[in-house]
């Protein structure tokens, strides 16, 4: 298990330098005028001066030198402040979020745990138990229902998915706004008397004993988990459902309903733990997803997460923003993955031992 | 014809040597076992449905300019706007400027010479009916260069991985696994984004951006069956006898390995499509106004609070594009099924 985790851990610096490389290959495309974003806020108009800025910044100079400046920032020549360096947490300045970049990631990505976090039970938990009926009555009824769904859910592509419910639960019936808050209940979070202690919307709207908030922020994120449910409960049905039936044809299930175990007995305590092996894996890495910020979802119901944050930035063609963004997404998802690697070899023993 | 067939037929026991079935010309074509898949892929009704659902959009594709002849023959693309207002028109409404002409196919349909909008106008007055049809060629156009290169891009890199082992592969796989870190649609994203100001609004960008995070499945699927082609006794054989490697590869090797990998990359035109209209739907991409199902229900999003009365600017789109995926994951799933080793040995 030690060297297990040893070796998984080895790969997390490779890895970090493989997305750092990426990215920074990916901001060549950019002329050294709009790199200079990654260092400063207020570019000058003039020509001189721009032809300075590059010169401050190295912006001309060597690739490796380049990489080195964008990872530990360059020091201003005036004050000796340092700007830029993303492994300071400096992603330079977002140009359509009129902010440094690291500030909108630090408030977008609150909300994209709160609706992780609200998420993660319909979309794990209903996704296995619909799995798990598919398995038991095989090529039944529920089965087959299970198949149809999964088909049309695996093709439903989530922005229409999205148009529709809004159709439905908005437009026509007016139950499920998009959006983050009301208009109301925002003037209460900005509010003064208003603390922010996790800075999770639901979280501190209840600590705050902010019942109706708690409650209309919650409303506003009913249609975003639909979605993220609806299309994931197809993989989930698949994978939980062929783990299940492949589980359900080992012998000790066999066994112990020669023992006269009820069936009951058999399914659920022998048959599902071992069966939920590949289902945990997928459970990790759709959470994982999830945390990455969903950036269709989040664009169609307009919820302010990093995903539809990157997304607002691409379209605007606001390069620095959006590799910012990629940037921290890599990073959560390599360290996310680490843990999800390491809590899979912990339930398989298989995986630990080879 | 098998040769056996001019035996005697008095001679029981060459009779009982007969094939129990008769071998095709397709079967010999392409061995027992590739026939075996295509058989089993036609065989259920959830297969033939999709592969009707993808003949009809074939059909479409190659009607266009039947189906709805465009403005300007040079640049069939281009979906014509009937003027400029922001509101969506309803469906059947009657074509006021610019109305292409008429489908020689309408007057016997329905008895008029004018021209509607189909199925409406989406915001900014563009045709609903215009940007379905010839985003059905669009959508064609993008699924297979994608596909195509991604596969070949992907077959390429897998093949000298599993070539040549060692470091090479080691850091290969290692790029892959780089590669695969950030979320498919966010990666092709910002690469889009990234090349968009470089090479301007148009289908490469977005081409592109699929193709540089689309391969590397490929090159691990195909990795791994040429590893595990690479024991087998034929090649030992061909080794034996002192065949050239870079030979043993193309000959003996990638022709053993290839054949599920490319029925799977040509099913992920569905996939690749979808993704395509998803970063058009994100506002990446072409030029608004350019006829892909992704931008004309991008044209909803400004509508949200009265989609019940456009309903027809998300419908309309949304099922050309549900019904497009469906096709294709359909076929998909019955290869799987076939490909499964279980089912191996049943025709």
């Amino acid at each position: 298990m030690i060297n297990y985790i040893i070796r998984r851990l080895l790969l997390v610096p490779l890895l970090l330098f493989g997305v750092t490389v990426l990215i920074f290959a990916m901001l060549q495309f950019l002329t050294p005028v709009d790199r200079a974003a990654l260092y400063t806020r207020d570019l000058p108009k003039n020509e001189r001066a721009l032809e300075g800025i590059i010169k401050v910044y190295g912006l001309d100079r060597p690739l490796y030198e380049q990489y080195w400046r964008w990872l530990v920032g360059v020091r201003d020549p005036q004050t000796g402040e340092r700007r830029g360096g993303i492994l300071f947490g400096d992603f330079g300045w977002s140009r359509t979020g009129s902010q440094p970049v690291a500030q909108l990631i630090a408030t977008r990505f609150p909300n994209t745990v709160d609706l992780t976090l609200w998420a993660v039970a319909p979309v794990i938990l209903v996704g296995i138990w619909l799995g798990v009926q598919a398995a038991v009555h095989h090529n039944g009824f529920i089965d087959q229902a299970g198949r149809i769904f999964s088909i049309i859910g695996t093709s439903f592509p989530t922005f229409v998915f999205g148009l529709l419910v809004l159709m439905a639960f908005y437009a026509k019936l007016g139950w499920f706004p998009p959006g983050r808050l009301s208009d109301w209940a925002s003037a209460v979070v900005n509010s003064p008397s208003f603390h922010h202690y996790t800075r999770l919307l639901t979280i501190d709207a209840l600590l705050n004993g902010r019942l109706d908030i708690f409650l209309d922020a919650l409303r506003h994120m009913v249609l975003p988990i639909l979605t993220l449910s609806y299309i994931n409960w197809a993989t989930f049905l698949r994978v939980t459902r062929s783990s299940m039936l492949e589980t359900l044809r080992q012998e000790y299930v066999t066994t112990a309903r020669a023992k006269g175990l009820p069936e009951k007995d058999v399914i659920y305590k022998h048959a599902r733990p071992n069966a939920m092996i590949p289902v945990v894996t997928l459970a990790g890495f759709s959470v994982v997803g999830l945390l990455g910020g969903v950036v269709i979802t989040e664009t169609v119901f307009n919820y302010p997460g990093i995903g539809s944050a990157a997304a607002a930035a691409a379209s605007q063609l606001d390069v620095v923003t959006t590799l910012g963004f990629a940037l921290f997404n890599g990073f959560i998802l390599i360290v996310a993955n680490l843990v999800v690697d390491i809590l899979y070899a912990y339930i398989d023993p298989r995986v630990r031992l080879s | 014809m098998p040769e056996s067939n001019n035996m005697p037929a008095d001679n029981a026991l060459l009779v009982e040597t007969q094939p129990l079935r008769e071998i095709g010309r397709l079967e010999r074509l392409i061995g027992p076992e590739n026939y075996r898949l295509l058989k089993g892929l036609l065989r259920t009704p959830a297969s033939i449905l999709g592969f009707t659902l993808i003949g009809l959009f074939v059909l479409i594709a190659i009607l266009a300019p039947v189906l709805a002849p465009p403005l300007n023959p040079n640049d069939p693309y281009k979906i014509p706007r009937d003027g400029f207002s922001a509101e969506p028109r309803p469906m059947f409404s009657e074509w006021r400027r610019n109305a292409p002409s008429l489908p020689a196919w309408w007057k016997y349909v329905f008895d008029t010479e004018q021209w509607v909008h189909i199925l409406g106008t989406s915001q900014g007055q563009y045709d609903v009916y215009y940007g379905i049809i010839w985003g059905t060629r669009t959508a064609f156009k993008t699924g297979l260069i994608v596909v195509f290169s991604t596969f070949l891009i992907g077959v390429i890199i897998g093949s000298i991985s599993a070539y040549y082992g060692g470091v090479v592969d080691n850091v290969i796989m290692r790029i892959v696994d780089v590669m695969l870190t950030l979320p498919f649609i966010l990666a092709a994203l910002i690469m889009a984004a990234v090349l968009t100001p470089r090479i301007g609004r148009s289908l490469l960008p977005s081409l592109i951006a699929l193709i540089t995070f689309g391969w590397m499945g490929y090159a691990r699927i195909i990795r791994g069956d040429i590893l595990s082609i690479k024991e087998r006794d034929y090649v030992l054989a061909a080794r034996v006898i002192g065949v050239k490697d870079s030979r043993i590869l193309l000959r003996h090797i990638l022709p053993n390995a290839i054949f599920p990998t490319l029925v799977l990359a040509s099913l992920a035109i569905g996939d690749v499509v979808l993704s395509f209209a998803a970063l058009s739907f994100l506002g990446i991409g072409t030029d608004i106004g350019y006829a892909d199902w992704g931008q004309v229900l991008s044209f909803a999003r400004n509508w949200i609070t009265s989609l019940d009365r456009y309903w027809y600017i998300v419908i309309w789109p949304g099922l050309t594009l549900v019904l497009f995926v469906m096709g294709w994951n359909l076929v998909g799933d019955a290869f799987r099924d076939v490909l499964d080793p279980r089912m191996r040995g049943r025709i």
